[in-house]
C-alpha cells in the first residue's frame, strides 16, 4: 500500500470513504514525515501535533469536503490564539484574537490545522531567505532555496509533511515556489478569496491561494475557500463554483496564448525547452495556440515595485511596538520607543520596502512614481483584456531560473526582484494564475508553467492543468529525502 | 495714518456622527464606557483585520451634505492619511483626500447689518476618529483608550468667507442648529463630538492676496472659538504696526490664560503621503439613494421659520430665534396646538423661559416643564386668575422645584380673587376704617385712592384682582 503522507487529498477522501485510510492514521504519518524530514527542510515555523490530534479526535469536527486533511497555513494567516508572526521579528509572539476568514472555511470543512509554514518576512522576497527564523531548504536539492515567499509551504507539500498548504501571492509568491518545489500553486482572482486575516503586504495585489500536489487538490481546496466574505469589501459576490467539475481530460478547441515578451534573454533554456514541449503537448491535444503580445510586460516589475511598496510602507505603520507583539526596551521617549522598535524588529528587506514606499507616497514624488504606476498598471491590465480576446488562457514559465542556490543572490536585490518577473503581471492585472509542475533540469530541479485566466475563470486553467497532468507524470514526482 | 485691517476666517468643524455602531466595523459608539470596552480587531487595527464601510454613516453622511446645499461626489473614494500616533492603532487615519464625498455648498448667516450672508462650504468627507490618550498625573506614562477610534466624523470645511469673529461664532451657531435639526450628531462640544479648528488671516483693507494663515486650534465652546480668534486679530494686527511679520503656524487657544500660544510652523508640518485606500473599493453612488436620502431631509431652519412668520404672525427675529434650535421650535409648536394665542407662547418661551435654559445651560426639553404645562400656566393669567406677575413668579418656582404650575397655584392658594362679590365685601370693609381717607378722596385729594388700594389688597392678602379692585373702590366712592 502506499504511504498515506504521499496521497493527494482526493486520493485520501476515496480512501476514507473506502474505510482504507482514517484522519488520525494520516495524521500520524504526516506528523512522523515533519519529524523526521523538518529538521532538514525548515518549512515548519510551528507544528501543532496536539492542537490537531485533537481536531481529528473529535468526530463532530471531522465532517465536510476536506475532513480530516491536514492543511499547513503560512504564518501571515492569522489563526485565533496560536502565534502569527509573518516570519517577523516585530510579530514575535503575537496571538491573533481571531481567526482568518480563510481559517473558518478549512474547519467547517472539518479540515485539519496542523500549523504554520516558514516564509520571507512579510512575504518580502523569493527565496524564504529573509525569514527571522532562517531558510527553509529546496526538497530537491537542500542547498537551494526553495522560492518565496511561500517557501515554506510549497517545500512542506513537495516533502510530504503536509497534505495542502495555503500560501498568499503578492507577486508570485504562490506559484513562484510551487514552480521551484515541483507542486502545484494557485493565484486566484482577486477578490474570489477573502484576505480577512490575512495579514497584508500589498492589499491590491495580495491574495491567498492553494498549493497541493496535484491541481484536483487544488480545485477542491480553492472550492472551499473562495467566496464573498463581508467581512472583505475587496472580495467579490459571485457565487463559487465546484472547481472539481470543471477537470475535464479534454483541450479541444481550447485556444492558448503563448506571449512573445515571456521568451526573452534571461529566461533559462532549459525552462524554455520545458515550457514550449508543454503547450507543444497540449496542442497535440487539440489546443489552439496562438502567439499574442502583452507590449506592456517590461514594465511589471518596475510598477509593481511601486505599487506595492507603497502598500506596504502604510500596511506595516502599524508595528510600532504600541500595542502587540515586539516592543524594544530602554526607550528614551514615544518617538524613540517607535524608532528602536522599527530598527530591531524589521529585517533589511522589510526596511527596504517601507523606505520605497515612503519615498513613492511623498509629496513631490507622488505624481511621479505613485500615479504613474497605477496608470502602467491600466494599461497592463488592457493588455491582457485585448490578449483575452483572442485566446482561453495564457501559457508562460512561472520562473525564469530553477531553485538557485542559498545565499546566491541575497546581496543583488535587483537580481531577487527579477525573479518575479512572469508572475507580476497577473498580481497587477487582478487575474487568476496557476504554476503546475512541467518537467526537470538537467540536474533534476523542477520546472513550472504558468497558466493565466480571465478574472474569475479559473475553471479554464483547472481544464488545461487538468487535461496536462493526465498525459504527464512530473506532478507525481518526490525528491528523494 | 494707521492701516485699517480686513479679517479673513475659514472654519473647520469635525462632526461626529450618531450612528450605532462606528465607521468601519461594528462596534457600539456609546460615549463614557469602560476604556477599551468597545474595540475589534478591526477598529484596533490589528493585523489582518479590514475595514468596512457603514451604511448609516454613509447616510448620515449624504444626509449632511444635502442640507449644506452640497454637490455629491459620483465616485466615492477614500484615502489613506499616514502618521504616527498612538492614539492610532494603525497610524495612518482612513479619511477622503482629492475626492470628498461632497463639496461646493453654503451656509446663510445673519450678518451684523441684517443682512443674509453666504458663507461657502468647500468641501465635507467623511473619515475615522482616532482613540485618546490619558496622561497620568504625575505618572511617567500614558494610557490609550481605543474607544473613540474608528467613529465616524464629518469634516465640515468653509471657504474663508467669514469676516469677523462674530461670524464665525454665527456660522458655527447656524451650522449647529441645521445639524440639530439633522439629528446626525448630538454636537456636544463638551464631548467632542463636534470640534472646531479656525484659519485666520488678516490684511489691509482692499488688499485681494490673503495675508498669512493661522491655524487655531483647541477652542472647547463657540464663545471660544470666537475669543480666540479675537485675540488673534488683535495679535496679527499689532504684529504688522509694529513692522513684524506674521508666519504660516498653527496655534493654540488657551482659554484659562485667554490667549493663544505657537504649536507649530509651517516647516514642521507632516508629510501625509495620502493615497488610495485599497482595502475599500471606490463606488458609484446610486441617484436614487441620494433622492431618498434628500426625501428624508426635516424642514430645516429657515423654512420652518418662514412658516412661523406666516403662519403665527410672528415677527422675523422671533421666528428666527424659535427655530434656531430643534427642540426650541418644537416646544414652541407643541404650545401653538394647545393654546391658541402663538405670540403670547413665544414671547413666554424667549423670555422667562430662554433666560431659564441658558443660565443652566440645558435644553429646554430638560426644563421639567412640558408644553401642556405652560399652556397652564398662561390659561391661568388669561382666565384672570392669576396676574402677569404672579405668573412669573409662578414660572420660576415650577422651574426651581421641577412641578406644575398650576399645582403651585392651588397648593400656595395663589390663585387671585376675582369675584366681585368678595372683592366689594372687602371694599366695605376698608372704607369704614379708613374714614380719614375716604374724606381725603372726597375732598378732593385723588392721590388717597392709591392708598385704599393698597389696603384693600393687604386685607385680601394680594390676591384681590387689582383692576377690579380699582374699579369696585371709585364705584364706592360716588365716582
Amino acid at each position: 500500500m502506499e504511504n498515506l503522507y504521499s496521497l493527494a487529498a482526493h486520493r485520501l477522501k476515496e480512501l476514507m470513504v473506502k474505510g482504507e485510510a482514517a484522519p488520525s492514521a494520516i495524521l500520524d504519518q504526516v506528523f512522523s514525515r515533519i519529524e523526521k524530514f523538518d529538521p532538514k527542510i525548515k518549512a515548519f515555523v510551528l507544528a501543532n501535533k496536539e492542537k490537531a490530534k485533537r481536531s481529528v479526535n473529535n468526530p463532530t469536527k471531522l465532517k465536510g469536503k476536506l475532513a480530516g486533511i491536514p492543511v499547513l497555513m503560512k504564518d501571515n494567516i492569522c489563526v485565533k490564539d496560536e502565534v502569527t508572526t509573518c516570519a517577523s521579528r516585530i510579530l514575535a509572539g503575537f496571538k491573533p484574537p481571531y481567526d482568518a476568514t480563510v481559517v473558518k472555511k478549512l474547519e467547517e470543512e472539518g479540515a485539519v490545522l496542523i500549523g504554520k509554514a516558514n516564509m520571507d518576512e512579510f512575504a518580502f522576497g523569493s527565496s524564504c531567505e529573509t525569514s527571522c527564523y532562517g531558510p527553509t531548504k529546496n526538497p530537491w536539492d537542500i542547498t537551494r532555496i526553495p522560492g518565496g515567499s511561500s517557501g515554506g509551504s510549497a517545500a512542506a507539500v513537495s516533502a510530504d509533511e503536509t497534505i495542502l498548504a495555503l500560501g498568499s501571492d503578492t507577486g508570485g509568491s504562490i506559484r513562484q515556489p510551487a514552480a521551484l518545489c515541483g507542486v502545484v500553486g494557485l493565484k486566484p482572482t482577486y477578490g474570489r478569496v477573502s484576505r480577512y486575516g490575512l495579514i497584508a503586504f500589498a492589499s491590491s495585489l495580495d491574495q491567498i491561494g492553494p498549493i497541493t500536489k496535484d491541481t484536483e487538490d487544488a480545485a477542491l481546496l480553492l472550492s472551499v475557500i473562495a467566496g464573498y466574505d463581508e467581512m472583505d469589501s475587496t472580495s467579490v459576490d459571485l457565487p463559487v463554483p465546484d472547481y472539481t467539475k470543471a477537470l475535464s481530460k479534454d483541450v479541444k478547441g481550447l485556444r492558448i496564448g503563448v506571449p512573445k515578451e515571456y521568451f526573452i534573454e534571461g529566461l533559462d533554456k532549459e525552462i524554455e525547452a520545458g515550457v514550449k514541449a508543454a503547450i507543444e503537448l497540449l496542442r497535440s491535444l487539440g489546443a489552439k495556440v496562438h502567439k499574442i503580445s502583452l507590449p506592456h510586460t517590461e514594465y511589471a516589475v518596475g510598477t509593481y515595485y511601486i505599487v506595492a511598496t507603497a502598500e506596504a510602507s502604510s500596511n506595516l505603520a502599524r508595528f510600532d511596538g504600541v500595542q502587540y507583539a515586539f516592543r524594544a526596551g530602554n526607550s528614551r521617549d514615544m518617538i524613540d520607543m517607535y524608532i528602536k522598535t522599527r530598527s530591531q524588529g524589521f529585517g533589511d528587506e522589510a526596511k527596504r520596502r517601507i523606505l520605497l514606499g515612503t519615498y513613492c507616497l511623498s509629496t513631490g514624488y507622488y505624481d511621479a512614481y505613485y500615479l504613474k504606476a497605477q496608470k502602467v498598471r491600466t494599461k497592463i491590465r488592457e493588455d491582457f483584456d485585448k490578449a483575452f480576446k483572442e485566446c482561453d488562457c495564457i501559457i508562460t514559465p512561472t520562473s525564469p531560473t530553477p531553485a538557485f542556490k542559498i545565499g546566491e543572490k541575497m546581496n543583488d536585490p535587483l537580481s531577487m526582484y527579477l525573479s518575479d518577473i512572469y508572475t507580476i503581471p497577473a498580481n497587477l492585472a487582478g487575474l487568476p494564475a496557476m504554476s503546475i509542475p512541467c518537467g526537470f533540469s538537467k540536474s533534476g530541479l523542477p520546472i513550472g508553467m504558468q497558466i493565466l485566466a480571465k478574472a474569475f475563470d479559473e475553471e479554464t486553467i483547472f481544464r488545461a492543468a487538468y487535461t496536462f497532468e493526465q498525459y504527464t507524470e512530473f506532478h507525481t514526482k518526490k525528491p528523494k529525502l | 495714518m494707521s492701516v485699517k485691517y480686513e479679517t479673513v476666517i475659514g472654519l473647520e468643524v469635525h462632526l461626529q456622527l450618531a450612528t450605532n455602531t462606528k465607521a468601519f466595523c461594528g462596534c457600539s459608539t456609546k460615549f463614557g464606557s469602560r476604556p477599551n470596552s468597545q474595540v475589534c480587531p478591526v477598529c484596533l487595527g490589528f493585523p489582518g483585520s479590514l475595514p468596512v464601510l457603514n451604511e448609516e454613516a454613509f447616510r448620515f453622511a449624504i444626509k449632511t451634505a444635502l442640507a449644506l446645499n452640497c454637490r455629491i461626489q459620483e465616485l466615492i473614494k477614500f484615502d489613506r492619511k499616514n502618521y504616527y500616533y498612538p492614539d492610532l492603532p494603525k497610524n495612518f487615519q482612513i479619511s477622503q483626500y482629492d475626492m470628498p464625498l461632497s463639496y461646493n455648498g453654503f451656509v446663510d448667516i445673519a450678518a451684523a447689518d441684517g443682512r443674509r450672508k453666504r458663507i461657502k462650504i468647500k468641501r465635507v468627507h467623511m473619515e475615522e476618529d482616532a482613540g485618546k490618550l490619558i496622561h497620568p498625573k504625575g505618572e511617567n506614562y500614558s494610557l490609550v483608550d481605543y474607544n473613540r477610534g474608528g467613529m465616524p466624523l464629518l469634516e465640515i470645511v468653509t471657504e474663508p468667507d467669514m469676516n469677523s469673529p462674530q461670524e464665525a461664532y454665527d456660522y458655527l451657531t447656524k451650522l449647529k442648529s441645521i445639524l440639530e435639526y439633522l439629528k446626525v450628531s448630538d454636537c456636544d462640544m463638551e464631548k467632542g463630538s463636534l470640534r472646531c479648528d479656525a484659519n485666520i488671516s488678516i490684511r489691509p483693507e482692499g488688499e485681494k492676496k490673503l495675508g498669512t494663515k493661522v491655524e487655531l486650534k483647541n477652542m472647547n465652546s463657540f464663545k471660544g472659538v470666537k475669543a480666540g480668534l479675537e485675540y488673534e486679530v488683535k495679535r496679527q494686527v499689532s504684529v504688522l504696526e509694529d513692522k513684524g511679520k506674521l508666519i504660516q503656524e498653527t496655534r493654540l487657544w488657551d482659554a484659562e490664560k485667554g490667549v493663544t500660544a505657537s504649536m507649530r510652523t509651517k516647516e514642521e508640518a507632516e508629510d501625509y503621503r495620502y493615497f488610495p485606500e485599497p482595502d475599500l473599493v471606490p463606488f458609484v453612488v446610486d441617484k436614487n439613494e441620494i433622492e431618498k436620502i434628500r426625501e428624508t431631509l426635516p424642514e430645516l431652519p429657515e423654512a420652518k421659520a418662514g412658516r412661523f412668520q406666516k403662519e403665527f404672525g410672528l415677527s422675523d427675529y422671533d421666528a428666527g430665534v424659535l427655530t434656531s434650535q430643534i427642540d426650541l421650535a418644537d416646544y414652541f409648536e407643541e404650545c401653538t396646538k394647545l393654546y391658541p394665542d402663538a405670540k403670547a407662547a413665544a414671547n413666554w418661551l424667549m423670555g422667562d423661559i430662554m433666560a431659564a435654559v441658558n443660565a443652566r445651560n440645558i435644553n429646554i426639553n430638560e426644563l421639567g416643564l412640558a408644553p401642556a404645562a405652560l399652556v397652564g400656566l398662561l390659561k391661568m393669567v388669561d382666565s384672570g386668575s392669576i396676574s402677569g406677575t404672579m405668573a412669573k413668579e409662578v414660572l420660576a418656582e415650577a422651574i426651581e422645584t421641577r412641578s406644575n404650575p398650576e399645582d403651585i397655584v392651588k397648593k400656595n392658594g395663589l390663585a387671585q380673587i376675582s369675584d366681585k362679590g368678595s372683592i366689594e365685601e372687602i371694599v366695605k370693609n376698608v372704607l369704614q376704617k379708613e374714614t380719614k381717607s375716604v374724606n381725603d378722596y372726597k375732598g378732593g385729594k385723588k392721590t388717597a385712592l392709591g392708598f385704599l388700594v393698597g389696603q384693600v389688597m393687604k386685607a385680601s392678602k394680594g390676591k384681590a384682582n387689582p383692576v377690579m379692585v380699582n374699579e369696585i373702590l371709585k364705584k364706592s366712592l360716588g365716582e
